[in-house]
């Protein structure tokens, strides 16, 4: 494991600066913009567990059968199981991966993990937290006051840094400068300035902390919306290189205030699993990955129905 | 009065929260304890979650299933994000934190990574931290609830995730962790706290009707007794009341 790419700020630093960043025009096709993501790329993913998910994104990386990938991940959910069983990784970063309490430990995750086929590198999710932020500030580190002392700090071979003002030792978090991002928002305009509702999770920091970055979007709002109010941009467009019109473009995960995550889907993709293991999630990615061209086929499996249904209980919920 | 062991878990867990106070909370049977408190003795309470969440309302039918999922931010005060979320920990803003543990050890490190001495090759694999061991790390202090079951209560934990006391004694200070370490925990056996020196668990308080005998037979390592071993109240009516409102599908109480 190459581990000083990672942190590499130097080489990182120069690579923004010999990249072009453009407040252009950054529309483009889910197809172009994932075919930025290479076999072996640390990928860097949004949103956080079934939250605002780009998996419009993540299963167009699949299409294009992508392998040897690093997926990152705060929490880690579905599409991590999707990139294990397809071969896309070899590696996870996260500090936590299941879909969630009522669906029981991943029995993917432990598969894969188990038997050594995919390595897990855990950090605590403030330990990723600020991997991300140091990056985002463009610093090789940050001094911190978690992780110490526990088995993370062991297995991840977290180092200590002495403080010149008092002399205590402190943590110092390694920085994380992903390939590439992948991000969903909620609106954005056709220059990659993007708006995100509710919670933003760590996408900030993914932001400035990746070599590229691709995000989908809810909708396209006009400029005027954006200089109206800027204080919503939480992305700067310049540092954008593709941004993709995907309504649902997280669904069956969630995107906060528009359509809840559906959990009835997790159950039937669980009880899939619970009978036929993986083979069921090979099947699974036929039918949803592989089989429909298009994100609006895609959708079509799930049904208008559904759909509508999830937006309602999203704005009951948030209301 | 009847109550099962998730009930009893709870109520005891809410009774350690003060009021004027803030608590990091892990979905489950933490936030109820924790929606209980504030709606009962604790009215100046902030609930806080790692998924970026300070005082939510927990909605009656609704309880959260991850900590960043909508219904888990239902009437929330501020959505910060989750970096800035734990830095309020890490900076001293944090009273409690308050976690399940899946298998704890006789100083209170908890284990939620890996069964099994192999990291890379691991028996079973657990789901991971989370946020628990930086709960674990920057809180004033940790009270971890959790069904008291011999194969849970081991004297060494596989793999330590959660730090508590470390090897006991000052071990913990020793490592870099200046702050915090874990006050007590709530089983449904009683309530149980450190050793001031050595930093080993002891039985504070039984629940009533346990004998000290039960705990011996539920416990992999030897526990130590403190000077006084009180008898903790049964849950009354209200607490229970409250708690069923919150969880009406019993979907954590059950």
């Amino acid at each position: 494991m190459n581990r000083e790419r990672e942190f590499d700020f130097v080489a990182a630093r120069r690579r923004l600066e010999a990249k072009p960043k453009s407040a252009g025009e950054k529309l483009t096709s889910v197809e172009d913009a994932a075919s930025r993501v290479t076999d072996g790329a640390i990928v860097a993913v949004g949103g956080c567990l079934f939250s605002r998910t780009p998996m419009a994104l993540v299963r167009e990386i699949l299409r294009q059968r992508r392998s040897g990938m690093t997926l990152v991940r705060n929490l880690m959910c579905t599409e991590g199981e999707f990139m294990m069983v397809a071969g896309a990784v070899e590696r996870v970063m996260t500090a936590w991966m299941s879909i969630g309490l009522p669906w029981g430990v991943s029995k993917i995750m432990r598969e894969y993990v188990e038997s050594g086929k995919v390595a897990f590198e855990e950090w605590s999710h403030l330990g990723l937290g600020l991997r991300y932020r140091a990056a985002a500030m463009g610093l090789p580190f940050l001094p911190a006051l978690t992780m110490v002392g526990s088995d993370l700090a062991r297995v991840t071979e977290l180092k200590t840094v002495q403080d010149p003002y008092t002399g205590m030792s402190l943590a110092a978090i390694p920085a994380l400068y992903p390939d590439v991002a992948i991000l969903h928002v909620h609106r954005a305009d056709r220059f990659g300035n993007c708006q995100i509702d509710g919670y933003p999770h760590m996408d900030a920091d993914i932001a400035r902390a990746a070599g590229t970055v691709l995000v989908t979007t809810e909708e396209i709002i006009g400029e005027d919306a954006v200089r109206t109010y800027p204080d919503r941009t939480v992305i700067p467009g310049f540092l954008v290189d593709a941004l993709v019109v995907v309504p649902f473009g997280s669904f069956p995960h969630e995107c906060y205030g528009l359509y809840e995550a559906d959990y009835d889907h997790f159950q039937e993709y669980t009880d899939g699993i619970n009978a036929r293991g993986s083979a069921s999630v090979a099947e699974y990615l036929e039918r949803y990955v592989y089989g429909p061209a298009t994100f609006g086929e895609y959708l079509e499996l799930f049904g208008g129905e559904r759909l509508a249904r999830q937006q309602r209980s999203a704005r009951a919920l948030t209301r | 009065m009847t109550f099962t062991p998730a009930e009893l878990l709870a109520v005891m867990g809410s009774r350690q929260l003060r009021d004027d106070t803030t608590v990091f909370a892990g979905v489950g049977v933490p936030l109820l304890a924790a929606a209980l408190a504030q709606q009962r003795h604790a009215p100046n309470l902030t609930m806080v979650i790692e998924g970026g969440i300070i005082g939510p309302r927990i909605k009656p039918g609704k309880l959260p299933i991850s900590t960043n999922e909508m219904r888990a931010g239902h009437r929330a005060t501020m959505l910060p994000g989750i970096t800035d979320t734990f830095l309020f920990a890490q900076r001293g803003f944090l009273d409690y934190g308050f976690m399940g543990g899946a298998q704890i050890d006789q100083y209170g490190n908890v284990n939620t990574t890996v069964v099994g001495p192999d990291y890379a090759r691991p028996k079973v694999r657990l789901p991971g931290t989370g946020g628990a061991n930086d709960i674990a790390s920057l809180c004033r202090e940790v009270i971890i609830l959790t069904f008291h079951e011999k194969r849970r209560f081991v004297p060494r934990v596989d793999f330590v995730t959660s730090p508590a006391w470390l090897q006991g004694d000052d071990s913990r200070a020793r490592a870099g962790l200046y702050f915090g370490g874990v006050s007590k925990v709530v089983t449904t056996l009683g309530v149980f706290g450190f050793h001031p020196e050595n930093r080993r668990m002891r039985v504070e308080a039984l629940h009533p009707g346990v004998t000290l005998d039960q705990v011996r037979e539920q416990t992999g390592f030897p526990m130590l007794v403190a000077d006084r071993v009180e008898t903790t109240a049964p849950p009354v009516a209200d607490e229970l009341e409250i708690l069923r409102a919150t969880d009406p599908e019993r979907r954590f109480l059950a």
